[in-house]
């Protein structure tokens, strides 16, 4: 058993896909072979508004991550930034859908999913766009058979070429 | 790969799997943030395993909790999941399953919501366990939660007792590697055993039967099995304890380990919180001078301690409310055991986006219809989606499931000697009206209220993940059960005005409305039903048939954002740069209704 350790956010606005993001990055850790412990936020807050979800993988017990703790950041807008940055380590990798620079590393998700097909995708591309940059605990291999484990038949084949886009295409900042 | 089968399951879905794996054959649930998944996971479960059940989403978490209960009678192992306020709907069955006892296992989980997030209370169920003199399992995580689901089966059995399973939101919405077991088979034949002195239980039999329920709770605080589980410090902090139980626990554990206080004080977590274990009591009151106790959201295993060193809410070491983040017990621990404090600057409190009713949603319309029909009128609503309507100035109250309807009746009594009263428009949901709105509906009518009742049918359970309603006629398992339809109800009511109206159509809404305030002002009136139908577009089946339309907005757009603050469409935005108001083409559906809602005209739809 590896000992990494690894807390992560997943931020954005309910439709936008935090919930399967979070999902794949579990089934992500399994395939490595980690312990895994996730929280997403359900109900209410679902119906459009700012939601976050936490991933830690490694030896955790607390499925929430503290502010100032979380060593990666998918953002799936620019606007939650403000919300949710307090929860990044000051060295914390944060990636955000956006083709605005600014602090961070960026790609233009929603831009890269509406060519592969739809933007509901843009989940994907960041993932794909996270993975690739690096700092993320899971290989593009993991990720990739995790997305073909739990994609719904409709979704797969979306699913796998939005990730690619996300994969292929880097904008370092 | 793994050799034992290990999967990713949200706490819910553990819970789900768990009532399948210790073969429960009776499964009764209503849809309630955060329980919703444990049903429809326990569904997908027991068809994978060919698990024999019965699995029933019933009409309100009262009928829930007594057909499951007779289930037990029989000798099968039966359960219930409800959100913690769906207990306060089940409260008359349950304190009296804790006198009369249970046969088979019966487990109860009552899913609590500190924060809350999605509730209306942040009520403790662990103190309603206490409240009916029952035990009370406080899972940390999923897995754990799947755990307990055996263990209080088993002590459930072995005191024929109903036993309550307490997962908090942070636990039924978390998701970890969890492993699965195939299902016990335990093939039990129903067997009724009459004994009229338990199960009708007179009076005349009660304090028997109490004698033998403070008994049984008596017994299970000497059981060893649930007494709290030690992380043993080495001693240098001696004479501290902390006392800790459910997510909070987690919380804990993890936080010690970032103080670097992990293995230096005793650490305790409490996975039966009510009755809490004789002797560890006794233990803690001797053994300790400084004692620390965290839990959610009341202090239920503060007040069984009876001793007044012990710090946590009374002592205000621990907040009286709200969720116990890892922030706020960071914050405790460290002053608790006198560490200098990590970071001190609070976290700058950016709100974020609220939620608001999806672009297309039925229910919009038909509030937008209402408000303007009747610009002085007062609004009683219910709980669900369509309580996201007071984002928009269209509802006035929200209370508990049903409530909005006997709120009618109270507001018209009250205005009724008034001159020109005000028109009372009630909306609720058609789930929530099978659940709760019944009986206000027959006392309306029986005391001769007046007002204007909209049953938003949506034909779902939009809020909780679309679970089917009555009318739908489809059952948790995907058969068919038989229908039963609102208009039928509503005659049998006694209701004599109804009409059915689809909500797009809101001038057609308007007229309708104002027909029925006609109708409740007029000598023959009573209460007015409008059923607003048209199916929630999440229902992708229902989404699919619509006309989607072209929405464009002309350069007549002023920017007056009337659109915006009274009609709160996702898919309409602000373009502050240039003053005008712009659609998301990303989440327009194309249903065209906000045509009419612009005083300009600027907003057109045409066919693709």
């Amino acid at each position: 058993m590896n000992h990494i350790k690894q807390q992560i956010i997943v931020s954005g606005v309910g439709g936008q896909g935090v919930v399967f993001a979070t999902r794949l990055l579990a089934e992500a850790a399994m395939e490595a072979g980690l312990n895994v412990l996730t929280s997403e936020d359900h109900g209410m807050a679902m119906r459009g508004g700012t939601v976050v979800s936490h991933v830690k993988v490694g030896a955790f017990r607390s499925p929430l991550i503290r502010r100032g703790q979380a060593d990666v950041g998918l953002f799936l807008n620019r606007e939650n930034l403000s919300v949710h940055r307090g929860l990044m380590k000051g060295a914390g990798r944060i990636f955000v859908n956006t083709d605005l620079p600014g602090e961070y590393l960026h790609c233009d998700a929603t831009g890269l999913a509406k060519d592969a097909g739809a933007v509901v995708a843009a989940n994907l591309v960041l993932l794909g766009y996270a993975v690739r940059t690096g700092g993320l605990f899971c290989t593009a291999k993991q990720a990739e058979n995790v997305i073909m484990r739990i994609s719904s038949p409709r979704q797969l084949e979306l699913n796998l070429k939005a990730f690619r886009r996300g994969t292929g295409d880097r904008h370092e900042m | 790969m793994p050799s034992k089968d290990e999967r990713i399951m949200m706490g819910n879905e553990a819970m789900g799997r768990g009532l399948v794996e210790c073969g429960c054959e009776f499964f009764a649930a209503y849809p309630g943030t955060p329980s919703s998944e444990i049903l429809t996971a326990a569904v997908g479960f027991a068809k994978e395993t060919e698990a024999k059940m019965h699995l029933e989403w019933s009409v309100n978490e009262k009928v829930a909790y007594e057909a499951s209960l007779a289930a037990s009678y029989t000798g099968k192992r039966s359960a219930v999941a409800m959100k913690q306020v769906g207990l306060n709907v089940a409260a008359d069955p349950f304190m009296r399953s804790a006198y009369l006892g249970t046969k088979g296992g019966f487990v109860l989980i009552a899913a609590d919501d500190p924060g809350p997030h999605s509730s209306q209370t942040e009520q403790d169920s662990r103190f309603f366990a206490r409240f009916a003199k029952i035990p009370v399992f406080d899972p940390a995580c999923p897995a754990e939660a799947k755990a307990m689901i055996r263990q209080a089966f088993e002590l459930s059995e072995k005191y024929e007792i109903p036993v309550m399973l307490r997962p908090t939101t942070r636990v039924c919405h978390a998701r970890q590697n969890v492993s699965c077991d195939q299902p016990d088979s335990l093939n039990r034949a129903p067997y009724f055993e009459k004994n009229p002195g338990r199960w009708i239980a007179t009076p005349q039999f009660i304090p028997e039967l109490h004698r033998l329920l403070n008994e049984k709770i008596e017994k299970i605080a000497e059981e060893d099995a649930y007494r709290p589980r030690c992380f043993t410090g080495d001693k240098s902090k001696k004479e501290f304890s902390i006392i800790a139980s459910g997510v909070a626990f987690a919380h804990a554990y993890d936080l010690l380990d970032d103080l670097g206080l992990s293995g230096k004080v005793d650490l305790y977590q409490v996975t039966l919180p009510y009755p809490l274990h004789k002797d560890f009591i006794e233990q803690i009151r001797s053994q300790y001078e400084k004692i620390l106790v965290i839990e959610e959201t009341y202090p239920v295993i503060e007040t069984q301690l009876l001793d007044l060193r012990v710090q946590g809410r009374r002592t205000g070491l621990i907040p009286n409310r709200g969720e116990l983040t890892p922030d706020v017990v960071q914050k405790a621990l460290e002053q608790f055991l006198d560490v200098p404090p990590a970071d001190t600057a609070p976290p700058a409190a950016v709100k974020g986006k609220r939620p608001s009713l999806c672009a297309g949603c039925p229910h919009r319309a038909a509030y937008y219809a209402i408000k303007t029909t009747f610009p002085r009128g007062i609004f009683p609503s219910d709980i669900g989606c369509y309580t996201l309507g007071m984002n928009f100035g269209a509802i006035d109250t929200c209370h508990c499931m049903g409530a909005c309807i006997s709120q009618g009746t109270g507001f018209y009594f009250a205005y009724a000697g008034e001159e020109n009263p005000p028109a009372i428009v009630v909306s609720i949901g058609d789930s929530t009206f099978f659940h709760a709105g019944i009986p206000g509906l027959i006392n309306a009518v029986f005391q001769k209220a007046r007002f204007i009742l909209v049953i938003l049918d949506n034909a779902t359970t939009a809020m909780t993940g679309n679970q089917p309603t009555p009318q739908v006629g489809i059952r948790a398992d995907g058969s068919l059960g038989n229908p039963v339809l609102i208009p039928d109800i509503l005659k049998a009511c006694g209701v004599r005005f109804i009409r059915e109206c689809d909500p797009y159509d809101m001038d057609a809404l308007s007229s309708r409305l104002r027909e029925a305030d006609r109708y409740c002002r007029s000598e023959e009136g009573g209460i007015a039903v409008i059923i607003s139908r048209h199916p929630c577009l999440l229902d992708r089946s229902a989404a699919g048939t619509q006309l989607v339309l072209a929405v464009e907005i002309t350069e007549d757009c002023t920017g007056c954002e009337e659109c915006l603050n009274e009609f709160e469409c996702p898919a309409l935005t602000a373009d502050k740069a240039a003053g005008r108001v712009v659609i998301d083409e990303n989440l327009c559906v194309g249903c065209g209704v906000c045509v009419s809602v612009c005083p300009m005209g600027a907003i057109v739809a045409r066919e693709k």
